[in-house]
């Protein structure tokens, strides 16, 4: 017995130190609460201060809706209800988180603005001017919120499909043979069963928006984010801006208690796991054009539209846009994502197997720390990195100098050491949580038996639950890919010299108002984002086969 | 478990491959740049080619490459800081992150207003913020000067960008130093109720909108109307063709402009190096490309403009010193916030 609880205590040390890591950009940002930062908070209170909270939860309201409507909408329709085209859907209704948030807000700005191709053939048609009708603002707290909602919902529809696909068949077919239709099942059993799966979905989805800066700052709608960068470079006041980015760090922990208090009240584990297939419920009449309808529209917007709208842009500029250094930053980019994703991958397994095995306060606290920085934008993280890598290197080189009289120069800031830590801090939440609901879904007593029967926390690990959550897995190593490939103000700041990734290219030229030169870019980044997004949904059609 | 030891390997080897990509030429400078490689890295290569030095580029935001330069502290490997505006330059050298230079072919050419009263940077080309109004709905002479602009007769009439944006944060400064922190935040206000719309998107956009019919009056950097008349896509350039471009206030202080310029790091390790990049930016070469492929004015006058620039005519601009738009940014920002100005 002596023996596990040693192997326990070395998993929670190594948890504890990961998350410690990981959590000093966090602590750097949030130490300087205690930094006076003078008139500068009196102004901002009495003049922006409401708008910014105002906006980021409105926006937050707005985007928790359209991406809860369309993911669960979606993801119910085609785990379980049968209607044409619904074998496409299921892969494709993922294409729109290929799409930067920032780039579908330019492809729609471009169609729908005043000076677009949709309202001027309006107004050529009509003879109207401008004030002589009315018509949706895309630039606006709502288009921003759409535009989110659009790219974000297929978190929440990943997480509530693979929820809905590993339900125990039992249960929804008891409900069935209850009586209950097909609405009743989804809020009664369905739905509920599943809340774990979405509401984690939803945090991330969250996160991201709290965290998003390119949409709002180009549809002029004043959050936190855009506000501290305003009170950085405008008020050049960097302990003020960090102040702010504290704030903003309250609201990632009453959304991250939130989800704990949500999951606490009900623990979900999978009793059977019948491979039989079930009967999928075939729609008909209304039920089946309305359900073809709701998908095809959801991709539509989220990703035919916009990409279409890159497609002819990239027409018109790919002659000047892709040469072989274009081509360099192709590959770059995937290899950094690449192992980005491995490497959170192991860092979330690690963490929430630690958890497992030893649910302590401290670990827990240790988990939920280095899930933090999700919210944070990248820009604030990327600083949170610079100052502690500047200061390692510094006192390393002068403590060589003294002692061996070697310097050691810069040994980390500016490598892709730095970048890769730097990626972790923001987007190891994504794979702790795809991670942590696949774990929560299998039993314990399942862990328990394997003990009972002499097998090892690390032979649990490999043997029983790495080939059951070959889902999560999968999906947590998807998103951060994805995730990676869009990243841009922490690649901007801490990227080594000559080495650039697509974002960085993409918004370069959107930056520079050059909105049709980013298209090329843009592509690259989908496609890229493409690949792996096929190969997921494969895997997650696989883990449960119907008739249908 | 195998699989697991695979993958960190896999892991391990990767990294490696990429730390190795770090670049070590003889002759070389390293540049942190403030502005795009689309618009810096033809120039540079050029540079490499006629002097054999090697130039490694970072870009991003100036503010965050500032705050990199600072946290790496002596051992940065920068040696030259380029930025887009004034304010920044002025901020680096605040900050101690920078050192004076001493070029006698740049003090000879480079105007003084254009240059660091310490030699710590220099200008390199001119960006200026005219009033752009849309041909036959405005008469030119009703135009007359930025602080005209909050008169009523515009009520409605002007689209101008966010006040997130440097340039109008400039804008603002050059301003109060013309008029003062108290008759600047009056005229921000009749701006703010002269804006035919709230304040959204670029400056292109502003100029799309103008000639879309949203408004009369667009507040631009000349070099955005440049790249639409020079765009590919018609639908830019049938915008921008639309446009005029007034000079205000010619009979007083001159049209607002700013600068990009570049600073020597005070840690440079290469500043032989250095000092000849910032010399190959300025020569007249140099020049003529700022002003014929970014459409930016010159800072040396010898050099012609293009013609897009000719067509627009000459210009009286602001004379103040354009360290002053830096030491005001933040007097500007907060001015903004009280007029409204989102």
């Amino acid at each position: 017995m002596s023996n596990t609880t040693n192997k326990f205590s070395y998993w929670s040390i190594s948890s504890s130190a990961i998350a410690l890591l990981l959590a000093i950009p966090l602590v750097i940002v949030v130490s300087n609460i205690f930094v006076p930062a003078g008139e500068v908070w009196q102004h901002l209170a009495e003049t922006v201060l409401q708008d910014y909270i105002t906006n980021s939860l409105l926006l937050m309201f707005g985007v928790a809706i359209g991406s809860l409507i369309l993911g669960v909408g979606t993801a119910w329709l085609v785990s379980v209800t049968e209607f044409p085209g619904r074998k496409y859907f299921e892969w494709a209704l993922l294409l729109p988180m290929a799409i930067p948030a920032y780039i579908i807000a330019y492809t729609y700005t471009g169609m729908l603005d005043f000076a677009g191709p949709v309202q001027t053939s309006l107004r050529e048609l009509t003879g109207w001017g401008y004030g002589d009708y009315w018509f949706p603002e895309i630039r606006s707290l709502g288009g921003a919120a759409l535009m989110l909602s659009l790219v974000l919902y297929p978190y929440i529809y990943l997480m509530a499909r693979a929820a809905f696909l590993s339900q125990s068949l039992c249960v929804l077919e008891v409900s069935r043979s209850l009586g209950n239709g097909p609405w009743r099942t989804f809020f009664y059993v369905g739905l509920p069963l599943a809340r774990p799966a979405i509401v984690a979905g939803l945090s991330l989805v969250l996160m991201e928006t709290l965290a998003d800066y390119g949409t709002v700052q180009y549809f002029g709608v004043s959050t936190f984010t855009t506000g501290i960068f305003r009170t950085w470079y405008g008020l050049d006041n960097a302990p003020a801006a960090a102040q702010l980015a504290s704030i903003l760090l309250v609201f990632v922990v009453v959304l991250v208690t939130l989800e704990r208090i949500s999951r606490r009240q009900s623990r979900y584990h999978d009793t059977g796991r019948r491979k039989q297939a079930l009967q999928r419920l075939k729609l008909v009449g209304w039920g089946r054009i309305s359900a073809t309808l709701f998908c095809l529209l959801t991709l539509l917007f989220g990703f035919l539209l916009p990409a279409a709208q890159l497609v002819s842009w990239a027409i018109d500029t790919y002659e000047t846009m892709i040469d072989q250094r274009f081509i360099t930053l192709f590959f770059n980019t995937l290899e950094l994502a690449t192992f980005s994703a491995l490497l959170a991958l192991v860092l979330a397994l690690l963490l929430n197997y630690a958890r497992r095995l030893q649910p302590t306060y401290g670990v827990r606290f240790a988990v939920r720390a280095a899930s933090m920085g999700y919210a944070i934008p990248g820009t604030v993280i990327a600083v949170g990195v610079v100052i502690p890598f500047g200061w390692f290197d510094n006192t390393l080189d002068s403590w060589m100098r003294e002692q061996f009289n070697i310097s050691t120069g810069l040994l980390l800031s500016g490598t892709i050491a730095a970048l890769l830590f730097a990626y972790m801090v923001r987007f190891l939440a994504v794979s702790l949580h795809a991670i942590e609901s696949g774990l929560e879904r299998i039993t314990p007593s399942m862990d328990e038996a394997a003990r009972v029967m002499g097998e090892r926390p690390m032979g649990i690990l490999g043997r029983i639950h790495l080939p059951m959550l070959k889902g999560s897995l999968i999906t947590a190593l998807l998103l951060v890919f994805v995730d990676v490939l869009k990243e841009l103000p922490a690649t901007l700041i801490l990227r080594p010299f000559n080495f650039n990734t697509l974002a960085v290219r993409a918004y370069e030229l959107a930056s520079d108002e050059r909105l049709a030169d980013t298209a090329c870019a843009a592509l690259a980044i989908v496609v890229a984002g493409l690949i792996p997004v096929i190969l997921l949904s494969r895997s997650l059609s696989k883990t449960r086969r119907y008739s249908a | 478990m195998l699989r697991l030891g695979l993958v960190l390997s896999v892991i391990a080897g990767s990294c490696i491959s990429l730390y190795a990509t770090g670049a070590a030429a003889s002759a070389e400078v390293n540049l942190y740049s403030a502005r795009k490689e689309a618009l810096i890295q033809p120039l540079l290569e050029s540079f490499t080619s006629e002097t054999g030095i090697k130039v490694n580029l970072v870009t991003g935001k100036a503010d965050a490459l500032l705050k990199r330069l600072k946290s790496e502290g002596a051992n940065s490997p920068a040696d030259v800081l380029l930025t887009t505006d004034a304010g920044r330059l002025h901020r680096a050298k605040a900050a101690d992150v920078t050192q004076a230079f001493n070029s006698e072919l740049i003090n000879s050419v480079v105007p003084e207003a254009y240059r660091d009263s310490d030699n710590h940077w220099v200008g390199l080309s001119v960006r200026s913020r005219p009033i752009l109004y849309v041909k036959g709905k405005v008469n030119p002479q009703d135009l007359s000067t930025y602080e005209d602009l909050a008169d009523a007769k515009w009520k409605k009439r002007i689209c101008i960008r966010s006040s997130s944006n440097i340039y109008n944060q400039s804008l603002i400064a050059s301003m109060i130093v013309a008029n003062g922190k108290a008759k600047t935040e009056t005229w921000a206000k009749g701006l703010v109720a002269n804006m035919a719309r709230p304040p959204k998107g670029g400056d292109r956009d502003q100029i799309k909108a103008a000639a879309a019919g949203q408004c009369d009056i667009a507040i631009a950097n000349t070099y955005y109307l440049a790249g639409m008349l020079n765009s590919k896509k018609d639908s830019e350039k049938n915008a921008a063709i639309k446009m005029g471009v007034f000079w205000p206030n010619q009979s007083g202080r001159g049209a607002h402009v700013n600068i990009s310029g570049a600073a020597l790091t005070r840690y440079s390790k290469n500043s032989a190096n250095a000092i000849k990049l910032i010399e190959y930016l300025a020569s007249e070469k140099s020049q003529q490309w700022y002003a014929e492929t970014n459409g930016e004015y010159p800072v040396i006058s010898s050099v012609a403009v293009g013609n897009t620039l000719k067509a627009w005519g000459k210009f009286k601009p602001d004379s103040l010193h354009l360290g002053q738009l830096g030491e005001l940014n933040s007097d500007a920002v907060m001015l903004m916030d009280r007029a409204g100005w989102k």
